[in-house]
């Protein structure tokens, strides 16, 4: 059962700290869509939908992603997914469905850091930010690692590198929960790759090297050794063991793609 | 509280509590075909507009469309009648139980993108659950409506 | 009798709902409960087995709003089933209102009554049950003879002929055999001897249970639920009350979706209760996680079967022996598990000798229900995949060995209480499938990629057509004003559409428009008594009804007419508008003028009624067969493109016929590969809701295509059988032999998960 004491819609980001600091069941509204389904009686429910965090804004040499747009409005946005050809939008299709996606919120999908993120799999491989109201700007890698507190998420930030970017993942059918999802990324020839939904949350692996993603051979010893860095899990979806060959299958298929378009 | 909207563009007033969904707001507002379905937002029964976009309903807060538009299939009636009569005519209404939030993705499809393709089409829609028609006769209804060609 | 006119029957006739369907008009139990309502919550046990000591309610009642708690000491103490079937049921009466002993995780410890969710809410956190803690059965194969007993009250009721034994956790048992079994495998070349396993899978129909109950202004309860059974419904309500049936009426609306799981009366008692008892009127409208803890699902089963064939491939002999799990009470635990033998070893002629045997017992999961397909679709399941390893172990092709053996019309039914079937096109449904499919061209697999393949399987399928000599239906025909008939049914159009099919029916037998065919919801205080609708039983047994019920009007209009035109009886004829004599031109009067004769200072209102049971139960067929994708590397199974050809005798109506194939087709798919009840090792269900419960999307069943080729069933409407149920038995067997096709793997489990798929690749 979820309840919500009261309601506030906040006036600014200080008001909504101070506030969300004061009692553990003081939160931040999203898109309401996890936080429904959890059992909980929340005192005060503080929504930032009145501070135009919302949008979605390609800035110099980033992409500013306000915490209240919306998961269908990140994976429609013709200028971030003609620049990472794709692959955000690949990332968030499997995810319920669109009315889903136009209700959940890219601060939501992200602050709980969850295992299954499809969103926080893709955030990883690419060089993003996250702007917290008290810790300020931090790597995203960082912030995955952190313990959920009571900062803010107020903006993600993506910086237009030049990266290139694959999105794999296995589901049992199209828009559940991932079995495993996997984001190969490859900047100036160094690779890098994101394992999540193990299915504990996602994990960036960026210090195996390849040096040759044409070499079957140097492919499948990369991919075996990210796996073995790798620790997973098994649940209803999936064993453990199944879940390291889906990796190394995974991982694989992200070079090869990358390395298509990179040819 | 008191909020303020447009149900169906008719400019009403409303008490809600911090915790009113958009569900029960409508359909204590006599909009009874949104429906709910699930607890989980995966069905799609409760899909109405929020500002023109399809949302689920059942996850919305009713604080939240404050000063917004809300439209629910009764504030449609025209726009679905060519679709519902498609699916009618296929028999794909069945239970009929999923239909008024099918009909409220569809048509808000079709005014997002008039010439969407095969895939398009499935996957703007694959959050509307269906139990009785596997889904085929919809999709004879929506090759219909849409005016596409089956691929290969 | 004169041929039979066809202006509606064997046409795409739009339901009669539709319009106020689509236009999302509120015909739902919810959408008509009055906002004064009590709101019913049930207070769930958190244990798989235990009994409650006491349970202190002091806290609740003080909850402003809350209008009554009851537990299990404010119950009538006569044991019932909530399995809506004719009585007296087969299914054990092993069910309080309220039970001292709680027998699965969510099973009712108590009911709340309040003025809204929020005070109900409150109040079932405040209720304290001191419960003592037992040990559970949630292994469905410990369950026999184990010393922990599910069932230990002395009140339990088995009934006879059941081989019911609480005692022994035995919910029913039976062994049923012709020939000589063991010198029939003797002669047999080749025996497939394997154990297949199907899981429970939910119905999850669109709209929940529920349920809003009140007293009548003649001090009955009046019950509206979302029902396939309303006649049960009252019956059950009544034994669960322990009041007479006359005290009890029930009303069904429009539903949505049922596929068996509304055949149990999951929830109607616990609101009729509280009106009962507080003379107010209430509602219990379930969660969706409700309708997955508690809710009333396939059987699981596992079936052991022995198939033994001669070296040309004549299938001889067939073993199985199938143990059913009824979890915490039986309803329909009796009767499901028959149908996965009759409906299954039938698909095959001339067997030397067969052996059907079952146990069904208890555990301490959630109770089992009616799912379509009944047991049939756990069996065929079983008996399919046997057959299709039968013609890989000859390396013979799956098709050719069905030419061989598969059932042809006049043939006595090997396990089928001796019935012949006088209507079976299954060998064109085969031949068809085949051709539908290109399956010479697609036969076993072919390579479509670096690691994929695309590989086809197909599997037959029977089912029944409702109950012999048990079911029941009927149907009243009025005469009115202008003309028009009012027809009343007792069936229940769970959205499936009968009430237009019926009226096709009534239309063409009575010559009149469609328009002139009033129908209405049932309500059992109204309509005339009918089973219900289950059994795939509507289109052929209520169905015949409405054809009696028409002709007998035919024949009170004739009378009447000549009565009014003063003409002898043999003379009179009715074209559908018009009485007239057949001598005399000038005799001739409208319906319309007839029935405004007959209103004023007449003697009679014309009405017809009839009822129609039969004495047999002629099965539908048809074949199904399945193309999928694999990923030789990761094992997933993608649905490419799934084609059936279905045998329900005459189609009725050619689009709804369609759209029941269709969607039995893809909730088969969704059994085959995505569906599956799972527990926790204490007993707690995994899946709780459709984020754990995955059925299919349209993005998850590939593309369906469905034919027909119809046999003339001489004992059904206008040579109609059943069509409900056949439809969802194929998927199964038909794509786990594509995957054994395209990879070499035998599943023998259900779901066919990736997982398993890539663990036995590697194997």
């Amino acid at each position: 059962m979820f309840t919500i004491r009261k309601y506030v819609l906040a006036s600014d980001l200080s008001e909504a700290y101070e506030l969300k600091k004061k009692n553990r069941n003081n939160v931040i509204l999203g898109g309401n869509l996890w936080l429904k389904m959890g059992d909980r009686n929340i005192q005060n429910g503080i929504d930032l939908s009145g501070l135009g965090l919302d949008q979605l804004e390609e800035e110099g040499d980033s992409f500013c992603i306000g915490c209240m747009c919306s998961l269908r409005e990140l994976e429609t946005n013709e200028a971030l997914n003609h620049y990472f050809n794709g692959a955000i939008k690949e990332a968030l299709r499997h995810i319920v469905g669109v009315q889903f996606r136009n209700c959940a919120t890219v601060g939501g999908s992200l602050f709980p850091r969850f295992g299954f993120s499809d969103v926080l799999t893709i955030m990883l491989a690419l060089d993003s930010y996250v702007e917290l109201y008290d810790r300020g700007v931090i790597p995203m890698k960082e912030f995955s690692q952190l313990p959920v507190d009571n900062d803010i998420l107020s903006t993600v930030f993506i910086k237009k590198d030049d990266r290139k970017v694959s999105y794999q993942c296995h589901r049992i059918t199209e828009t559940d929960f991932a079995v495993l999802t996997c984001a190969v990324a490859e900047k100036d020839g160094k690779y890098s790759v994101v394992l999540g939904a193990r299915p504990a949350k996602a994990v960036l692996i960026d210090d195996v090297e390849l040096l040759d993603p044409w070499d079957e051979e140097q492919v499948e010893a990369f991919a075996e050794t990210v796996t073995g860095k790798t620790e997973f899990d098994s649940n209803m979806r999936g064993s453990r063991e199944y879940r390291q060959a889906l990796s190394k299958i995974l991982i694989r298929r992200g070079i090869e793609e990358i390395r298509e378009r990179n040819r | 509280m008191k909020i303020q909207l447009y149900l169906n563009g008719r400019r009403i007033e409303g008490e809600v509590k911090s915790d009113t969904m958009l569900l029960d707001f409508v359909r204590e507002q006599g909009m009874k075909s949104v429906k709910r379905g699930c607890d989980t937002g995966n069905c799609g029964l409760c899909t109405v507009w929020l500002n023109d976009k399809p949302v689920l309903s059942c996850s919305t807060l009713a604080v939240r469309a404050s000063n917004a538009h809300v439209t629910t299939l009764e504030g449609v009636e025209e726009e679905a009648a060519e679709f519902s009569r498609f699916l009618a005519e296929e028999g794909a209404d069945q239970c009929g139980f999923c239909s008024p939030g099918l009909i409220m993705a569809v048509l808000a499809l079709k005014r997002e993108n008039a010439h969407p393709t095969e895939l398009e089409i499935k996957e703007y829609l694959s959050g509307n659950l269906c139990r009785c028609t596997g889904y085929q006769s919809q999709w004879r209804a929506l090759k219909k409506y849409f005016g596409v060609e089956e691929e290969a | 009798m004169k041929k039979m006119i066809r202006n509606y029957v064997n046409q795409p006739v739009v339901k009669k709902d539709a319009a106020s369907l689509l236009s999302g008009q509120p015909v739902y139990t919810d959408d008509l409960a009055s906002s004064s309502c009590l709101i019913v919550k049930l207070l769930r046990s958190p244990h798989a087995f235990a009994k409650i000591r006491s349970v202190d309610i002091s806290k609740a009642m003080l909850v402003p709003g809350v209008e009554a708690v009851f537990t299990y000491k404010d119950v009538p103490q006569k044991r019932f089933t909530l399995a809506g079937q004719t009585y007296p049921e087969p299914s054990p009466y092993d069910r309080l209102i309220l039970d001292q002993w709680v027998r699965f995780v969510g099973d009712p410890a108590a009911i709340v009554a309040g003025r809204d969710e929020e005070c109900v809410n409150k109040a079932l956190k405040l209720i304290k049950v001191d419960y003592e803690i037992l040990e559970p059965i949630l292994d469905f194969e410990q369950s026999l003879d184990h010393p922990i007993l599910i069932h230990p009250e002395d009140n339990y009721v088995g009934h006879e002929g059941q081989g019911t034994d609480a005692k022994r956790n035995l919910c029913a048992s039976m062994v049923h055999e012709e020939g000589d079994l063991e010198s029939a495998f003797a002669e047999c070349e080749y025996v497939i001897d394997e154990t297949y396993h199907t899981k429970a899978v939910n119905q999850a129909m669109m709209e929940p249970f529920a349920t809003f109950t009140s007293m009548d202004i003649y001090g009955r309860v009046k019950i509206t639920s979302s029902t396939q059974i309303p006649f049960h419904v009252r019956r059950i309500v009544a034994h669960a009350l322990d009041i007479s049936k006359s005290k009890v009426r029930v009303v069904k609306p429009r539903i949505g979706g049922g596929f068996g799981a509304k055949q149990t009366a999951v929830c109607e008692i616990y609101p009729a209760f509280v009106t009962y008892m507080t003379k107010k009127p209430a509602k219990l409208v379930y969660t969706r996680q409700e309708c997955f803890i508690s809710g009333s699902p396939r059987h699981e089963m596992e079936m052991k079967v022995r198939l033994g064939a001669d070296k040309e491939g004549k299938i001889k002999v067939i073993d199985l022996h199938t143990l059913s799990n009824t979890g915490a009470y039986g309803e329909h635990g009796p009767t499901t598990v028959g149908l996965s033998g009759t409906k299954s070893i039938s698909l095959y002629r001339k067997l030397d000798a067969f052996k059907f045997s079952y146990d069904v017992v208890y555990t301490n999961q959630m109770s089992a229900g009616a799912y379509r397909g009944y047991g049939a679709t756990q069996g065929i399941f079983a008996i399919e995949s046997a057959v299709n390893e039968l013609a890989h172990k000859m390396n013979l092709d799956p098709i050719a060995l069905r030419e061989m053996n598969m059932v042809r019309e006049g043939d006595r039914l090997t396990n089928y209480y001796g019935e012949v079937t006088n209507a079976c096109a299954l060998d064109q449904c085969v031949s068809h499938v085949k051709e539908m499919i290109g399956w010479d061209e697609k036969y076993p697999y072919r390579k479509v990629g670096k690691n994929k393949v695309r590989a086809v399987g197909m599997a037959m399928s029977m089912q029944g057509s409702g109950i012999s000599n048990i079911d029941v239906g009927s149907a009243q025909l009025r005469l009115n004003d202008d003309g028009f008939y009012t027809l009343l049914l007792g069936c229940s159009d769970m959205g499936t559409g009968c009430d237009t099919i019926l009226s096709q029916m009534a239309a063409d037998c009575l010559e009149c428009d469609m328009d002139q065919i009033v129908v209405r919801g049932v309500d059992t205080d109204q309509a005339p008594y009918d089973s219900g609708s289950y059994a795939s039983s509507t289109t052929y047994v209520t169905g015949m009804a409405v054809v009696k019920a028409c002709q007998k009007m035919k024949e009170r209009i004739l009378d009447a007419g000549s009565n009014v035109l003063q003409c002898p009886r043999e003379d009179v004829s009715f074209d559908g508008k018009r009485v007239y004599s057949i001598k005399e031109e000038s005799l001739s009067m409208t319906l319309a003028d007839l029935v405004t004769n007959l209103q004023a200072g007449a003697d009679d209102v014309l009405a017809a009624q009839a009822s129609h049971h039969s004495p047999v139960s002629p099965p539908p067929f048809m074949a199904g067969a399945a193309e999928v994708e694999i990923d030789l590397e990761t094992g997933k199974v993608t649905p490419i493109e799934y084609v059936a050809t279905v045998d329900c005798g005459t189609v009725v109506n050619t689009n709804l016929a369609r759209v029941q194939t269709e969607g039995g087709l893809v909730q088969g798919i969704g059994m085959a590969l995505y569906e599956d009840i799972s527990y926790t090792e204490k007993g707690k269900l995994r899946n709780l809701n459709f984020m754990q419960y995955k059925i299919p999307t349209r993005l998850d069943m590939g593309k369906v295509r469905v034919d027909f080729r119809s046999s003339y069933e001489p004992t059904g409407p206008f040579g109609a059988k059943s069509i409900g149920e056949v439809v969802i038995n194929t998927p199964g067997p038909a794509i786990a032999d594509a995957v054994y096709n395209g990879t070499g793997v035998r599943i023998r489990t259900l779901p066919i998960t990736a997982e398993k798929v890539f663990m036995g690749m590697k194997k």
